[in-house]
């Protein structure tokens, strides 16, 4: 069980689109975070490979800055290792393969109400659900 | 300050601001991420909030960005403007779901939770960015 956290999740997930309107009112670009991981390697494609080095670097300071305020940093990841290379290798691809997840397509194309990205979040929503259902209601349980 | 200086500044900000939501959202812990994909277990709505502010928010906040001429540090907006739906909108994000339900990351999540560095942590973002690499050479080779 995880605890309903609706006040927390709210005023992070406003965090979230703030994030990405100043994205797009800086540097008018969608905050999607599969391309600017994926463009970590090259080929670059564009001078921004600073920028997409800073902004992971920010994302990856992000829980010791929250733990520094003393706000509690919670986080439950599987120890399967198999089980998490296979769903590593799955996002990867899958996000890039889609032109988007969550933040490009799920947050940033539903805010344009980009009709691809309706029917991408659609799909690995459904997916999603699908998988969970699979491994904790008909193979583990 | 140069042009350079200030593009890193500003993202190392966003992107400290995007972490820090995505950890005090709760979107960055796999159990709780895996607990709203769970309808029919031990179902958390936590993340629908999450989704929500974060859409809401940024349909409001683009739409008074996008009302100026250019953004403030580039000469244009790079906006999306494909809208076509193509096999590969549907088997993307279909592998993509899959994978998020067997892990509870996505790209995001995954990469604040470097730095914690559990073992499934740093099993999940190699593999995530081969996954990715592996993607983005296989589009450059169908053109």
């Amino acid at each position: 069980m995880t605890e309903f956290t609706p006040v927390a999740s709210l005023a992070g997930g406003m965090l979230i689109g703030l994030s990405a309107v100043l994205m797009m009112l800086l540097e008018g670009r969608i905050a999607g975070i599969s391309g600017i991981a994926s463009r970590l390697f090259p080929p670059y494609g564009d001078g921004g490979l600073a920028g997409r080095r800073a902004f992971v670097a920010g994302l990856v300071a992000a829980p010791f800055v929250v733990a520094a305020t003393g706000a509690p940093v919670m986080q439950t990841v599987s120890s399967n290792l198999v089980l998490m290379i296979a769903a590593g290798l799955l996002v990867g691809f899958g996000s890039v393969w889609g032109s988007g997840c969550t933040s490009g397509h799920g947050v940033c194309g539903l805010a344009r109400l980009s009709r691809r990205s309706f029917v991408a979040t659609g799909v690995f929503m459904a997916t999603g659900f699908a998988t969970v259902f699979v491994m904790r209601h008909l193979i583990g349980g | 300050m140069s042009g350079k200086f200030v593009s890193v500044a500003v993202n190392l900000g966003l992107g400290l601001l995007f972490g820090v939501g995505l950890v005090v959202s709760g979107m960055s812990n796999p159990a709780k991420v895996l607990n709203f994909l769970d309808l029919f277990g031990t179902f958390d709505p936590s993340l629908a909030f999450v989704m929500g502010g974060a859409v809401v928010v940024a349909f409001f906040g683009f739409r008074l960005a996008t009302a100026r001429p250019a953004p403030l540090l580039a000469e244009r907006f790079h906006m999306p403007t494909r809208t076509d739906i193509d096999a590969r909108l549907i088997v993307g994000p279909a592998l993509f779901g899959i994978g998020w339900g067997l892990g509870g990351f996505c790209p995001g999540p995954a990469l604040t939770a470097i730095g914690l560095a559990a073992p499934g942590t740093l099993a999940f973002v190699p593999a995530m960015l081969a996954g990715m690499w592996a993607a983005r050479s296989l589009a450059a080779r169908q053109g």
